[in-house]
């Protein structure tokens, strides 16, 4: 459904047009109700593809299409109705309520006037429900603790009713026990709502248990893709982070596991 | 995709009639417009009633009297009203400068004074007004031109620091080109001030302490046309500022058009800096007093913070113009003082707060 290809970036400093691509000639391609994890170091162009593919950035050359039709040409409000993004963190610089936060996902179904109404409270109250985090509807956004946050983000994600849900990281600073929950959270939304998603992170862990497919990225190019088990290898781990690697499936936690053991130099 | 999504795309009727939820925003955007509608009104009313002449409203609006001869409907209608007017248009003017441009910059302390387009804004009015301009533009005459020149020119600075980078700009870049935007200003200002003769130079400076003795409706149908556009151009920002208060990227996520937003938001804000500052000097404080006080009240949502902010601000600086002319009367204080001495403690009040 959500297809990229020959994608091309770079980023133009002063004085100095884009001479190299941050990206080069970059395909993939997500199934709906998939959950496709774009692994690769800093710096590898993950969060810039994942601008690509949200329509926040335009690719100088190539094509990003959802449900067969281009987003070249698309307005911002008309991509926002299909495409939700979940960045890394958010810092509103004044003090919302949840809720506010929450119902902000509504934006794109709205007119320039418009107001929410009954059926954009209840969905909000719905993806509220769906995070856990409607126990919090009151309380102010900026009083919450790293994973309330992220769930609140997910759920205002989730009320802009998207095909498809971009995380950029969405582990990235929350500690252990805010990780699990994370990714039980998402693999819920997943399995229970079929939500489609596309998820930029570097926990190798996280993207060995909750994603069916990954793209392993280096150097602004797709080094590797395809279903988890076969993409996600120590030969690859070597390829994209100069890591030797043990790779290898542990029955407790039911999924492969990628323990880093050295450096490669 | 799964049926609660897709159903989620188009809500059905039937759901929203039986669930039946208020709509908060409705109610508070209502409650507020309701509320800080009645305080303009009443301090509208009310203000020119309060001077060296006590007259009476029953007697202002007494028809049985013809107007030549009803003495009290004069000072009402001549003297005193097209100061109140003068106010409220600049408070409204000034207060959603503000919320316009600390939603944009997503910084609390951003206002036309600190981030220098007060500033900008009175070196064109100034020019205009020491070089005797008379050129026009349609409903739009030299001064209110002028102004909108320098508000713009400050605007496209601040605009161009801003959009250089992806981040928010920090307080203290902020801050710090504000107070060189200022300093820059006052400097060429000080000039004008130099080359104009005696005259000119009394009817500048008592301009530039921020004064609403506007005379006549004439300056105020001046600036008219440029507050009506800035506030026509404000209808369509709140909930794309609210987003935009969360961040560049957030916003555009969520199908804001965020170049576009900016541009609309900058020049819209400068408009209504301009108007304000033309009509009645360059009065501060009033950018961030007023929306704190509002958010404070109703909340931090743009959708209610911006109207609200232009009722309470036209409220606020009538109040502090009536206070300027009669605390120590006959003796009349610039009413751009008044202002000051309740804006600067409470700015760095907020400063100390967010430090």
């Amino acid at each position: 459904m959500l297809l990229a290809s020959e994608l091309s970036y770079g980023y133009a400093s002063a004085g100095h047009p884009a001479r190299s691509f941050m990206l080069d000639s970059v395909s993939l391609s997500v199934e709906r109700g998939s959950l496709t994890g774009l692994l690769g170091p800093n710096g590898c162009g993950k969060t810039t593809l994942l601008k690509l593919l949200s329509g926040v950035l335009q690719p100088q050359r190539g094509v990003v299409s959802l449900n067969g039709a281009s987003l070249a040409g698309r307005s911002r409000r008309d991509i926002a109705r299909h495409l939700a993004v979940v960045p890394q963190e958010t810092h509103p610089a004044f003090d919302y309520t949840v809720m506010e936060m929450v119902l902000m996902g509504r934006h794109p179904h709205l007119g320039p006037f418009e107001l929410e109404g009954p059926s954009d409270l209840a969905l909000a109250h719905d993806a509220l429900s769906a995070t856990g985090t409607e126990h919090l509807a009151t309380r102010a956004y900026m009083t919450l603790s790293g994973g309330e946050k992220q769930r609140v983000v997910i759920a205002s994600a989730l009320t802009q009713s998207p095909d498809v849900l971009l995380l950029d990281e969405p582990t990235a600073s929350l500690d252990l026990g805010y990780q699990l929950e994370m990714a039980t959270l998402l693999r819920r939304l997943n399995l229970e709502r079929g939500v489609t998603m596309v998820l930029a992170t570097h926990d190798l862990n996280l993207a060995a248990s909750l994603c069916d497919r990954l793209v392993l990225m280096r150097n602004g190019r797709v080094v590797a893709q395809g279903p988890t088990r076969e993409v996600l290898t120590a030969a690859t781990i070597r390829r994209i982070y100069d890591v030797d690697a043990d790779v290898s499936f542990h029955a407790p936690a039911g999924h492969i596991t990628v323990t880093p053991l050295r450096r490669v130099q | 995709m799964s049926h609660s999504l897709a159903a989620a795309k188009t809500p059905a009727a039937g759901d929203a009639g039986t669930r039946a939820m208020p709509s908060p925003i409705r109610t508070r955007l209502l409650k507020s417009i309701v509320g800080f509608g009645l305080l303009a009104i009443v301090t509208c009313l009310v203000a020119p009633l309060i001077g060296s002449s006590p007259i009476s409203l029953a007697r202002v609006f007494d028809r049985s009297v013809p107007f030549s001869q009803n003495v009290d409907a004069q000072i009402f209608f001549v003297a005193r009203m097209p100061r109140v007017v003068a106010g409220a248009l600049v408070g409204a003017a000034l207060a959603t400068a503000g919320v316009v441009f600390q939603a944009l910059l997503r910084n609390a302390l951003a206002t036309p004074f600190t981030l220098g387009v007060s500033a900008g804004a009175s070196l064109g009015a100034m020019l205009a007004i020491v070089v005797g301009a008379t050129v026009s533009a349609g409903p739009l005459s030299a001064v209110p031109l002028a102004s909108l020149a320098g508000a713009g020119l400050a605007a496209a600075i601040v605009y161009r620091l801003a959009t250089m980078q992806d981040r928010a700009m920090s307080t203290t870049v902020l801050l710090l080109a504000g107070v060189t935007l200022n300093s820059f200003f006052s400097a060429l200002i000080i000039f004008v001030q130099y080359i104009a003769d005696f005259a000119q130079l009394y009817r500048a400076m008592r301009w530039i302490m921020g004064d609403l003795d506007v005379g006549s409706f004439d300056p105020i149908v001046a600036a008219l046309p440029m507050i009506l556009i800035a506030f026509a151009l404000f209808a369509w920002l709140p909930s794309s500022l609210n987003l935009l208060s969360v961040g560049a990227d957030a916003a555009s996520a969520r199908g804001v058009d965020v170049g576009r937003t900016q541009r609309l938001a900058f020049v819209s804000a400068s408009l209504a800096t301009a108007a304000g500052v033309s009509l009645a000097g360059p009065i501060g404080f009033i950018g961030i007093v007023v929306p704190h006080l509002v958010r404070l009240i109703v909340g931090v949502d743009h959708r209610v913070v911006l109207p609200a902010s232009a009722l309470f601000g036209a409220s606020f600086l009538v109040v502090c113009d009536l206070a300027a002319r009669t605390l120590l009367a006959p003796l009349e204080i610039p009413v751009g003082v008044v202002t000051a001495m309740l804006g600067g403690p409470f700015f760095l009040w907020l400063l100390v707060r967010k430090g």
